[in-house]
């Protein structure tokens, strides 16, 4: 199957957006950001569908509206419940200014089920270098904050009382989830977009208590998900995106089934 | 009310401060200054301000007016000198982070860069760990340790950093009679050992007679400083807590209880229905 040059594009894309996913991937689920996430995507549809209709690349109105959402989410404050009401209406809003924007260039419908459910075979080569830039620039982004967001995420208000900012700090880490997200997208599609981001990190929190441990292990899990999905298409036809979440939700159920901390040694945890 | 604090400016120093959250007045033109090296219960019923004055003592409410000094500096510039344990969120600390890390976080957070443990770094956090006998602990997933066990987690990282002035919020909420005289004799013993300013909220007295100096009692937008046996009684708390109050004194306890319904006032308590 390495013989199509479609085939080692996707499974490159595969290997840097699993790269991406992982460790972002991790934060999220520590930080509970994972409706979050998952409405960002929602908002890039928008985003992409505008740029269709404008007749740009998807990737920057995705980018655009993902990383602009991201930012207000963050500026909404920690208050979940009315967050989340506001996060909610704004994911319902951006699938339905998505949905008209497809509506006025019907020509367009293949590339919307693209941005739906994702395209990894149809990854050109200049797309790729766009993932592995962009891709790099919010892992440095990461790496730069990781130290406050950490202290933020695990408790705020001892990390406000030694001078970090918790709302700095949403608003940074949402941005970077949002090129996360659009990274994904092209992988997973907008409504699969949770499997890839949640699965291996959550995974991988199941299996080590070690934060550094959990953070690179969550790599090699989306990698499993993402080329034993292409793989797995590649044998049976079927559609990348549905063995991709379906990996990942096996990943999980495997996770979950063995005791848990399983990589930390033979320990109590009650 | 008390003499003067010697040759060394005080931990902390209130004059006419008045604390405000979102425009509602929590503490009124409150006075008080407090010794370096006092062991201080902060008592007073739900609601009376004690977590409010700790961010307002770490320089983090907005709403201020009046003259806090911290160690003789403007609240924000004594950060360094402050280890705070916040009154805790129990959701938050569900993790399934190990211990350690979770300690780890806790030093020098406003860095930027990977949090990478090292050399003194790596020590200072094994030796904050051990203050608070928490080794067995270290190697645990939050998510599986007790709320106690937790509790020691949280001063574990409050020590970090050596500081001068420890800010503790509710360290005995949740934890029963027993945890409760050892997490107290626990900070008791660090006090000493560390000669630090510990300002200890509570919502009872009675775990704290044996370690404390002096009570600071909140209550009404107003606040009372001294021994135990000039602030808690009657009198007083009828003062701050805008109704008749009784103290009875018996065994070694305290027993704070509402004159007309004979309810106990502390524990929130003292809200009576007619
Ligand atoms: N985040 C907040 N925003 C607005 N008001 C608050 C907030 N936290 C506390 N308050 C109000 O400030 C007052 C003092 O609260 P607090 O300092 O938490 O009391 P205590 O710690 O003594 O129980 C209460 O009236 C409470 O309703
Ligand atoms: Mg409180």
């Amino acid at each position: 199957m390495f013989a199509y040059d479609f085939m080692r594009t996707a499974f490159l894309a595969g290997l840097i957006v699993s790269i991406v996913v992982g460790p972002i991937g991790y934060f999220m689920v520590l930080r509970r950001e994972i409706f979050a996430g998952h409405a960002l995507s929602h908002i890039g549809f928008a985003g992409a569908t505008g740029a269709i209709l404008f007749g740009l690349n998807p990737i920057w109105g995705l980018l655009t509206l993902t990383v602009t959402g991201g930012v207000v989410m963050g500026r909404l404050g920690d208050r979940v419940r009315q967050r989340d009401v506001a996060i909610g209406i704004v994911l319902a809003l951006s699938l339905g200014l998505g949905t008209l924007f497809l509506h006025f260039y019907t020509s367009y419908a293949r590339q919307g089920t693209a941005l739906l459910f994702g395209n990894v075979l149809g990854i050109t080569p200049e797309a790729l270098v766009i993932l592995a830039v962009l891709g790099a620039l919010s892992l440095i982004a990461l790496g730069v904050i990781a130290r406050p967001l950490l202290a933020v995420s695990l408790d705020p208000d001892m990390a406000e009382s030694k001078g970090v900012s918790p709302a700095l700090m949403a608003m940074l880490f949402l941005a970077i989830v949002a090129v996360a997200v659009a990274e994904a997208v092209q992988v997973v599609g907008i409504l699969l977009l949770l499997s890839l981001l949640i699965a291996p990190p959550a995974a991988a929190a199941r299996l080590t208590c070690r934060i550094w441990f959990a953070v690179l292990l969550s790599i090699p899990l989306a990698l499993l998900v993402t080329w034993g999905g292409i793989t797995a298409a590649y044998l049976t036809d079927w559609p990348v995106s549905f063995w991709i979440s379906a990996l990942a939700a096996l990943l999980y159920l495997i996770s979950r089934l063995l005791p848990s901390f399983l990589l930390d040694g033979a320990r109590k945890a009650a | 009310m008390n003499s003067e604090a010697g040759s060394t400016v005080p931990a902390i120093m209130l004059e006419g401060v008045t604390l405000r959250r979102n425009g509602h007045v929590v503490l009124d033109r409150v006075d008080f200054s407090i010794r370096q090296g006092e062991f201080i219960g902060v008592l007073g019923p739900n609601g009376a301000g004690k977590s409010t004055l700790f961010r307002a003592i770490l320089g983090l409410l907005p709403e201020v007016t009046g003259n806090i000094q911290v160690f003789g500096a403007r609240p924000r510039k004594a950060d360094r000198l402050i280890g705070y344990l916040p009154q805790m969120r129990a959701d938050l600390l569900d993790a399934d982070i190990r211990a350690w890390d979770f300690v780890a976080s806790a030093q020098h957070p406003s860095r930027w860069g990977l949090p990478i443990y090292r050399g003194a770094d790596k020590r200072e956090i094994d030796e904050a760990i051990c203050l608070v006998e928490g080794e067995h602990l270290a190697q645990r997933p939050l998510s599986a340790l007790s709320g106690g066990e937790r509790q020691r987690l949280l001063l574990a990282q409050a020590l970090l950093g050596n500081p001068r002035l420890l800010l503790l919020d509710e360290p005995l909420v949740s934890l029963d009679p027993r945890h409760q005289a050892n997490v107290v004799a626990l900070i008791k013993g660090i006090q000493k050992r560390r000669s630090v300013t510990v300002l200890f909220t509570s919502h009872e007295i009675n775990p704290l007679l044996g370690a404390l100096d002096r009570v600071l009692y909140l209550g009404g937008g107003q606040a009372a400083i001294g021994a135990v046996n000039d602030i808690v009684t009657g009198p007083v708390l009828s003062r701050l807590y805008g109704m008749p109050i009784e103290v009875v004194h018996t065994a070694g306890h305290y027993f704070v209880v509402s004159a007309e319904s004979g309810v106990a006032a502390e524990s929130g308590a003292h809200h009576v229905c007619l």
